[in-house]
C-alpha cells in the first residue's frame, strides 16, 4: 500500500469521524475511535468510494477492521480496474 | 462519478485555497472569533470539494459556528423533515452543506425506516411535533407497490389485468390519503417523489408495448400523484424518475448498497439528491435570485467585442457560438420566469451596445435587460447601483461572470450576493445557470412573467414624472387604477408569494403559505384583500396585500404590503383608506397596526405616523399605531379610482375620495 494511499483515507476518515487526521493511524479501529458504529461505517464507505472512485462489494465491507486494512481494499479494486 | 468534477472553479489550485489549506483556515478564523470570514472560507471549501467527507467537516464547523454567535448567524432558518422508505441518513450532511452554501441554516427530522403512514396520519406524530417548514416523501415503487416491482409477471397477463388496476388504485387511494392528512394536520410544503420506472422490466421490451406493463402502469401511478398535488397547496412533485433518468440509471443505482444498507444510490449520486431537494428548499426559504446579472465578454459572447469586434466575437448557431447561444436561451427562459436580466461588464459602452443591438447571432437584446453597467469601473459598486436601480436588495442579485478574479472581488465585497461559478467550458455554462437553485419557483404569476416590460413601463414613468412640476399633477397624469378584492383561488398563490418576497413595504414582515392564507380567509373575522394596480403606462398586475383581524371594537392589521413598484405613488394611502372605511363598515371603532422593524422595511418605518395614527406601544419588537375611525381624515386621494370587489362575481366602482 502506498503512503499516498493511507494519506487520503487518513484524511477521509479525520472528516468523517471528527478527529484530527493526526490521531488516525492504520491501525485506528472501531475499538479505538469511539464513534465509529455502523452509521458511521457506511459514511466513511461512501465518502472513500466518491473521491476514489470505487465501488466495494458487501465482502469487502466486512472486511474494513481498520485504516489500513481500508486503505490497501481501496487499491486492489483501483489495480483491478486498471 | 461525481457530477463535482466538472464544476471545479479555475484557481483551485491556487495556494492557499486548495481544500485542505481551507479546513486548516476555517479552524485558525473561528479560534480567532474571526467568524463572519470562517463561515466565508467554509462555502468556498464545500464549493470547491462538495463530496461526502467535506460534508461531515462543514456541519461540524457550522454547529461550531452557531454555538459561538449565540445561533445569530445570518443565515435563514429551515426545518425539514424527511419520510423514507430508504436509507437517507448519508444524504443529511451534503444536504445541510449545500443549504449552509445557499444561505440556508438547515435542520432536518428524518422519519423511521418505512413508518411514512403512521407519520403523515397520526396528527401527534414526531413529523408534526417536529412542525418543519416543509416536508419530503421519499417513497420508492417497492416499497409502496411491490407488486408492480418484483414479480411483475403474474400480473402481466390479460387475466390478472383487474389486479394490476386493483393495485394502481390500491396506490393511488394510499398517497390519496397520505397527502389529504398531512394538509389536513399541517400547512407546511409537502415534496412528493415521483415513482421511478424500472430499468430492466421483467418482459423486457415488451413492456414497452403495452400501457399495462410495469412501465405503464408506474406512470398511471405517477400521472394521479400529478392530479393529486394539483388538488392542494403547497403540494409539489420530485420528478425521481426524471432525476435518476438524467443521471444514468445503472449509474445512479447501487445494487449491493441497497441489499445491505437498504441505500439505493450509489455513492457518486447522493450529492445529485440532494441538491434535488435543495431546488425546492432555496425557494420555498425565499433565497432566491430576483435578478441575474450577467457579464458580456467570454461569458454571453465569446471573445472581447474591444479587441475582436463585431466579425471576431462567437455567438451564432455553430461552434463555439453555440455555446453562448445556448446560454442566452437559459437566460430568456429565466426572464419568463420573471427573473430580470440585467448587465455589468467592464467594455466601451458603444462597442457594447453595438454587439447587443446589432450583432446577428444574439439572442438576448438590449431590451431584455433592465439595467446595465457597461464601464470600466469596480463590479461590486455596479452591482450595488444595479439593486437600488431595480429596488431589490443586493441578496436579490446573481452574478454571472467568466472571470474568476471577479467573481472572488464580488464576493468578498458582497457576500449576499449569489456567485455562479462559471464551469471552465463554455458548452456547460447553460447548465450551471439552469441548475441553480435560486432561479428555482414553485409558482409562477402573470406578474412574473411579464415582470421584464413591467420594468420597461418603470422607466417611461419615471421620465414622465420628470416633466410634471409637482408630483400631485403627476399623479393626476399617471390615471392610477387600484382593483381590491378578497383572496380568490386564482390569487392565492400570488398573495402567498408577496408575503414571502416582499421586504422593503412591508410593515410586519409576517411570511405565509399558500395554505396558511387559504386557511386564515375562511375565518369570518378575518379579512385578506390583494390590490391590483394599472395605469396609463401599463398594468403593474398584483401589486399587494392587507390581511386584517377583528377583535371586538378594533380592527387589527395583521399584514400590509406593497411591491416596491409601487410605492409613493400613494396606492398605499388608497389600501390604507380602504382597511379603514371596511372596518368601519364592519362597525370597528378603531384600526391598530404594528410596524415591526427588520434590516429592510425602513421605507415603511413612518407610514402610520405620516396617516393620523398615534402611537400606543413601542417595545423591543417594533411600535403599536392606532386610528380612532370616528375621527379620521383617511381618504383615499381623488387621483386614483378604486374598484373594490366584495366578491370575485360582483363589482362597486367608487369615485376616489368619496369612499
Amino acid at each position: 500500500m502506498t503512503a499516498s494511499t493511507l494519506e487520503r483515507v487518513r484524511h477521509i476518515a479525520s472528516d468523517i469521524f471528527g478527529i484530527k487526521a493526526d490521531k488516525i493511524t492504520a491501525q485506528s479501529s472501531p475499538k479505538t475511535i469511539e464513534n465509529w458504529d455502523s452509521m458511521q461505517h457506511l459514511n466513511l464507505v461512501l465518502a472513500i468510494e466518491e473521491k476514489f472512485g470505487v465501488q466495494f462489494e458487501p465482502e469487502d465491507i466486512e472486511q474494513m477492521q481498520n485504516i489500513g486494512a481500508v486503505a490497501a481494499l481501496v487499491e486492489k479494486l483501483q489495480s483491478a480496474t486498471r | 462519478m461525481s457530477d463535482s468534477t466538472s464544476n471545479s472553479t479555475p484557481d483551485s489550485t491556487s495556494p492557499g485555497r486548495d481544500p485542505s489549506s481551507l479546513r486548516a483556515q476555517v479552524d485558525t478564523l473561528i479560534a480567532q472569533g474571526a467568524l463572519d470570514l470562517a463561515a466565508r472560507r467554509l462555502a468556498e471549501l464545500w464549493r470547491r470539494d462538495p463530496a461526502p467527507a467535506t460534508a461531515s467537516f462543514v456541519i461540524s464547523r457550522i454547529d461550531d459556528l452557531r454555538d459561538q454567535t449565540q445561533d445569530q448567524l445570518p443565515l435563514t432558518k429551515f426545518r425539514l423533515a424527511i419520510l423514507r422508505s430508504f436509507t437517507v441518513e448519508p444524504m443529511v450532511p451534503l444536504l445541510r452543506a449545500e443549504a449552509f452554501a445557499c444561505g440556508i441554516d438547515l435542520e432536518v427530522h428524518v422519519g423511521d425506516f418505512n413508518t411514512y403512514v403512521q407519520d403523515l396520519v397520526d396528527s401527534q406524530s414526531a413529523l408534526y411535533r417536529f412542525a418543519p417548514h416543509a416536508a419530503v416523501l421519499a417513497v420508492r415503487a417497492g416499497q409502496v407497490a411491490p407488486e408492480l416491482v418484483l414479480g411483475f409477471a403474474d400480473l402481466a397477463s390479460e387475466a390478472a389485468r383487474p389486479a394490476a388496476e386493483r393495485v394502481v388504485r390500491r396506490v393511488v387511494q394510499g398517497y390519496e390519503q397520505w397527502i389529504g392528512a398531512f394538509r389536513k394536520h399541517s400547512q407546511s410544503a409537502l415534496i412528493v417523489h415521483s415513482l421511478e420506472r424500472p430499468s430492466s422490466p421483467s418482459l423486457g421490451i415488451l413492456d414497452h408495448q403495452s400501457e399495462q406493463g410495469q412501465s405503464g402502469l408506474i406512470r398511471q401511478i405517477n400521472r394521479e400523484l400529478r392530479r393529486i398535488a394539483d388538488g392542494y397547496p403547497g403540494v409539489y412533485i420530485l420528478d425521481y424518475d426524471a432525476l435518476v433518468a438524467r443521471h444514468g440509471s445503472e449509474h445512479w443505482h447501487d445494487e449491493r448498497k441497497w441489499l445491505t444498507a437498504r441505500l439505493p444510490i450509489a455513492a457518486g449520486y447522493l450529492l445529485p439528491m440532494a441538491r434535488e431537494w435543495m431546488r425546492f428548499i432555496v425557494p420555498l426559504s425565499g433565497r432566491i435570485a430576483k435578478v441575474l446579472v450577467v457579464d458580456l465578454d467570454n461569458t454571453l459572447w465569446g471573445g472581447v467585442i474591444g479587441e475582436d469586434g463585431m466579425a471576431g466575437i462567437k455567438v451564432g448557431p455553430e461552434y463555439p457560438g453555440a455555446a453562448y447561444q445556448a446560454l442566452q436561451r437559459a437566460l430568456l427562459d429565466l426572464s419568463r420566469k420573471g427573473i430580470l436580466l440585467a448587465v455589468c461588464s467592464k467594455n466601451n459602452l458603444d462597442d457594447a451596445m453595438e454587439a447587443l443591438e446589432n450583432h446577428p447571432g444574439m439572442l438576448v437584446r438590449a431590451k431584455d435587460f433592465a439595467a446595465m453597467r457597461i464601464n470600466w469601473g469596480d463590479k461590486s459598486q455596479n452591482l450595488r447601483e444595479i439593486a437600488q436601480e431595480l429596488n431589490v436588495g443586493a441578496d436579490a442579485l446573481a452574478f454571472l461572470d467568466d472571470n474568476p478574479f471577479e467573481r472572488e472581488q464580488v464576493r468578498s465585497a458582497l457576500p449576499e450576493v449569489t456567485v455562479i461559478d462559471l464551469p471552465n467550458n463554455p458548452l456547460e455554462y447553460a447548465a450551471a445557470v439552469r441548475n441553480c437553485a435560486a432561479f428555482e419557483r414553485l409558482t409562477l404569476s402573470s406578474e412574473d412573467q411579464q415582470r421584464t416590460e413591467m420594468y420597461a413601463a418603470q422607466k417611461q414613468r419615471a421620465g414622465a414624472e420628470q416633466a410634471f412640476p409637482s408630483k400631485e399633477d403627476f399623479f393626476r397624469f399617471l390615471d392610477q387604477v387600484a382593483e381590491l378584492e378578497p383572496v380568490s383561488d386564482l390569487t392565492l398563490a400570488r398573495v402567498a408569494q408577496l408575503t414571502q418576497k416582499t421586504n422593503q413595504f412591508n410593515l410586519t414582515t409576517r411570511r405565509y403559505t399558500e395554505p396558511q392564507i387559504a386557511e386564515v380567509a375562511k375565518k369570518p373575522d378575518w379579512q385578506v384583500f390583494s390590490i391590483r394596480v394599472r395605469d396609463r403606462f401599463g398594468d403593474h398586475g398584483l401589486v399587494g396585500v392587507a390581511i386584517t383581524r377583528d377583535q371586538g371594537e378594533q380592527c387589527e392589521v395583521d399584514t400590509f404590503l406593497l411591491s416596491c413598484r409601487v410605492i409613493g405613488r400613494t396606492v398605499e394611502t388608497a389600501l390604507l383608506a380602504h382597511l379603514a372605511e371596511s372596518a368601519a363598515q364592519r362597525g370597528r371603532r378603531r384600526l391598530k397596526g404594528w410596524f415591526l422593524p427588520t434590516k429592510k422595511n425602513a421605507p415603511a418605518r413612518d407610514f402610520y405616523e405620516q396617516h393620523g395614527f398615534e402611537r400606543q406601544v413601542t417595545n423591543s419588537d417594533g411600535s403599536l399605531w392606532t386610528l380612532d375611525l370616528n375621527n379620521s381624515t383617511l381618504r383615499c386621494p381623488d387621483w386614483i379610482k378604486l374598484k373594490v370587489s366584495v366578491t370575485s362575481s360582483t363589482t362597486k366602482t367608487t369615485a376616489g375620495g368619496r369612499i
